[in-house]
């Protein structure tokens, strides 16, 4: 039985197939507590947890923050507006004294790839990546794999398509790491000019068109499609992207029947995917959104229990 | 002699006669023991060296001094990350005797006044040779020529907009040709502002494991093609800074296949680390250009083998502390090298047997001096700038006991094998840690 060792979660890069299957089956258990009458558990009384979001975030705060509260720990929350970041400080300043306060988690989201293991160099407190630029965000690929293992069983041999963006994503990034260790076998697709070639170099199938990339998929997740992108001329229109690269009526033909479909939210309805596809009887979207409470208690719950020893 | 060290006053003047070593000259394709006699600052036949220091050099090389020609000393303008006289401590301590000073200064050195600053300041407080760099762009904006004639006679050694590159190529073609009546070389930072813009490393597999924006090797590649297009057709020279893509060095040997005059130079840690180290998210292995991949890094080596790139630069770019202590993305370009350079190349290039000491000491010596029309040598008569090095001594390289006001490198604490042991620049032994012989900056 593997033993969590780690004061922090930076990326799914650092984790073997033992720590992934451990956060997993933990967050099995925190799932069973979440459909209680009483969903609220003492793990982490006494201790504090700062939620500091140098980049905006609504959905992935709300759900760390949840998690905090059935957990049972104090919680403090920061933004780039409210954190002094703006005034010239560094960020090193301003980790160094949210530490100072006696604080024992910090869950951080940041533009910058690196920032959490910069940081984790630093601090004597243990820090969670929830987010760090195009790098990794491992809290959702683990909320990923958790859905996929409660729908299929398991995430071994399964073959599992990640469409869009892949460049700029930090959650193809995650997932494609958990998944590899996991021992699935993964395909990415989109635009050429969106689907780097050197994901080759660790096993990833890279596929530059739709229906090859997700035919034989037991598992398709579709990433947001920022609109920036065209501005930034990796592809025509929005429209263009909707019509060869989007899941809709007519491509969503192309899955297996028993596929399912994915997405780290937020959707853009009619770009990547349609609503018919988003709301239909693959979709395990609103699925993955509850099981992320789950695994980010897991999360936190192993990391604050490293910290005691 | 150069503006910059006319008038340099040393109180003592001692004779010395260096016995023993073995003398590796390139300029004369000499590599065998003898002694050498230093009178006046100048080289002399050791029974000319009247009342000298007799200084025992068995098992130590006596080189021609070295040319580091790519250095940023930062002043004027941000004195807080080095100062033309810690810049200078640092060269002589990692066994430099002459230096080129990178003109990316605030404010950048693109006038007669700067350059005349900048002399002033090495003459009175450099402890070796600095020669000034001009922009080639006024203000380094890319748009308008800078006073070329006039800054050459203001004393400067070579024109370069380092760290930005000229966009326009019609107004590199005028640089190049109006430049070429002067005869001073353009030393070209070589780089497409537009591909790649915005990337903190290499782009590449790692790039894309990290999800870092890249900067392509066909960035550079593409500037290297447009200038050795233009010095072909003005049949001028131009020097390459900082090679850093097998692409570039394949461009460059064909070109000098078919007579173009141009020249290279790679860095010492472009030839030892890779783009694999930033998984580490360490801020000392950013620069730019960025460490590069394997096939890249061993291209660069093949390059320095059959003599494409004829100059080893450092390329020292002092940072302070806060500013690289950030996030990768936010942290400046750049590290120092002056006193890790002689170490890591004997290390990587003579220990690996990819080069000769002689062909080494070549890169250092010949190879810059021909760029720049600089003399080196140790022919008798020949002013005595000279640097003494243990190829074999095996040590820990140790930033906390750097001359440089800056730390900024990847290298503290790794091993490596050689050392310049003492610099002399004029016959003055500006540097030493030989038993006996005191430098003019203290050995720590
Ligand atoms: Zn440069």
């Amino acid at each position: 039985m593997t033993n969590w060792t780690r004061k922090d979660l930076l990326a799914l890069y650092d984790l073997d197939a033992g720590e992934i299957q451990l956060i997993l089956d933990t967050a099995q258990e925190f799932k069973k507590v979440s459909e209680r009458r009483v969903k609220k558990v003492p793990a982490l009384r006494g201790k504090t947890v700062v939620n500091f979001f140098v980049e905006p975030s609504t959905r992935t705060r709300a759900s760390f923050e949840l998690a905090e509260q059935r957990l049972s720990a104090d919680i403090v929350n920061m933004s780039a507006s409210t954190s002094s970041l703006s005034k010239g400080e560094t960020l090193l300043d301003t980790a160094k004294n949210i530490e100072a306060l006696q604080v024992d988690l910090i869950v951080m989201r940041h533009s910058a790839a690196g920032s959490h293991n910069f940081l984790a160099k630093h601090l004597r407190c243990g820090v969670i990546n929830a987010g760090d630029g195009a790098h990794e965000h491992p809290t959702q690929a683990l909320l990923d794999m958790f859905t996929i293992i409660q729908k299929k069983g398991r995430i071994k041999g399964l073959k599992v398509a990640i469409v869009g963006d892949i460049l700029h994503s930090r959650v193809a990034r995650s997932n494609i790491w958990g998944l590899l260790k996991l021992g699935a076998k993964v395909t990415v697709g989109g635009p050429a000019t969106l689907v780097p070639k050197e994901f080759r170099n660790i096993g990833v199938r890279v596929c530059d068109n739709l229906k090859d990339t997700i035919e034989d998929a037991d598992v398709v997740n579709l990433l947001r499609i920022q609109h920036e992108r065209q501005r930034e001329a990796y592809f025509p229109s929005i429209t263009e992207y909707s019509n060869i690269f989007g899941l809709n009526r007519e491509t969503v033909k192309y899955l297996k029947p028993d596929a399912l479909v994915m997405h780290p939210g937020p959707i853009n309805r009619g770009v990547e995917v349609e609503a018919c596809v988003a709301d239909g009887p693959q979709s395990v979207i609103l699925e993955q959104v509850t099981n992320g409470l789950a695994v980010r208690m897991a999360v936190l719950y192993l990391v604050a229990g490293c910290l005691e020893k | 002699m150069p503006a910059s060290i006319k008038g340099r006053i040393y109180t003592m003047k001692t004779n010395y006669i260096l016995k023993n070593g073995r003398v590796i000259d390139p300029s004369r394709k000499i590599d065998r023991k003898m002694d050498i006699g230093i009178r006046d600052g100048k080289i002399v036949s050791p029974s000319k060296a009247k009342d000298a220091v007799v200084i025992d050099l068995k098992g130590l090389v006596v080189a021609p001094g070295l040319i580091d020609m790519h250095v940023h000393l930062r002043q004027p303008g941000r004195t807080d990350k080095e100062t033309i006289k810690t810049g200078t401590k640092a060269a002589a301590a990692g066994g430099f005797t002459k230096i080129v000073a990178m003109p990316n200064t605030t404010p950048p050195a693109d006038s007669t006044a700067n350059i005349e600053l900048v002399n002033r300041i090495a003459r009175d407080e450099g402890v070796v040779k600095v020669y000034p760099c001009a922009c080639i762009s006024k203000g380094q904006e890319g748009k308008e020529m800078t006073s070329i004639g006039s800054l050459k006679k203001a004393g400067v050694i070579a024109l370069s907009d380092d760290g930005k590159c000229i966009q326009n190529h019609e107004l590199m073609r005028h640089v190049m040709e109006y430049s070429k009546s002067f005869g001073l070389p353009i030393l070209d930072h070589c780089e497409d502002e537009k591909l790649g813009c915005g990337g903190v490393m290499h782009e590449g597999t790692w790039s894309v494991l990290l999800g870092m924006r890249g900067m392509p090797a066909a960035s550079e590649e593409i500037m290297v093609s447009r200038d050795i297009i233009l010095a072909e057709l003005i049949k001028c020279r131009i020097h390459i800074q900082h090679v850093s893509t097998s692409g570039s060095v394949t461009m460059i040997k064909d070109a000098q296949k078919r007579g173009v005059k141009v020249t290279a130079e790679v860095t010492p840690h472009h030839i030892t680390l890779t783009d694999e180290e930033i998984k580490h998210f360490d801020t000392n292995h950013k620069m730019n250009p960025p460490l590069r991949s394997e096939s890249h890094r061993k291209a660069l080596i093949a390059g320095l083998k059959d003599g494409t790139i004829t100059v080893i630069a450092t390329d020292h770019a002092p940072h302070t502390e806060t500013e690289k202590l950030v996030e990768f993305d936010y942290a400046p370009c750049g590290i120092i090298g002056l006193e890790t350079a002689v170490p890591l190349c004997l290390t990587q290039l003579y220990h690996k047997k990819h080069l000769t000491l002689m062909q080494l000491i070549s890169k250092f010596t010949v190879g810059p001096a021909e760029v720049l029309g600089l003399k080196t040598g140790l022919a008798e008569g020949s002013q005595a700038d000279i640097t003494i090095i243990d190829p074999d001594l095996k040590h820990k390289i140790d930033a906390s006991s750097f001359f440089s006001k800056s730390r900024n490198t990847p290298f503290d604490g790794c091993e490596v094998r050689g050392k310049a042991m003492a610099t002399v620049v004029d016959g003055n032994f500006v540097f030493s840690c030989l038993p006996g012989i005191q430098g003019m900056i203290a050995h720590r």
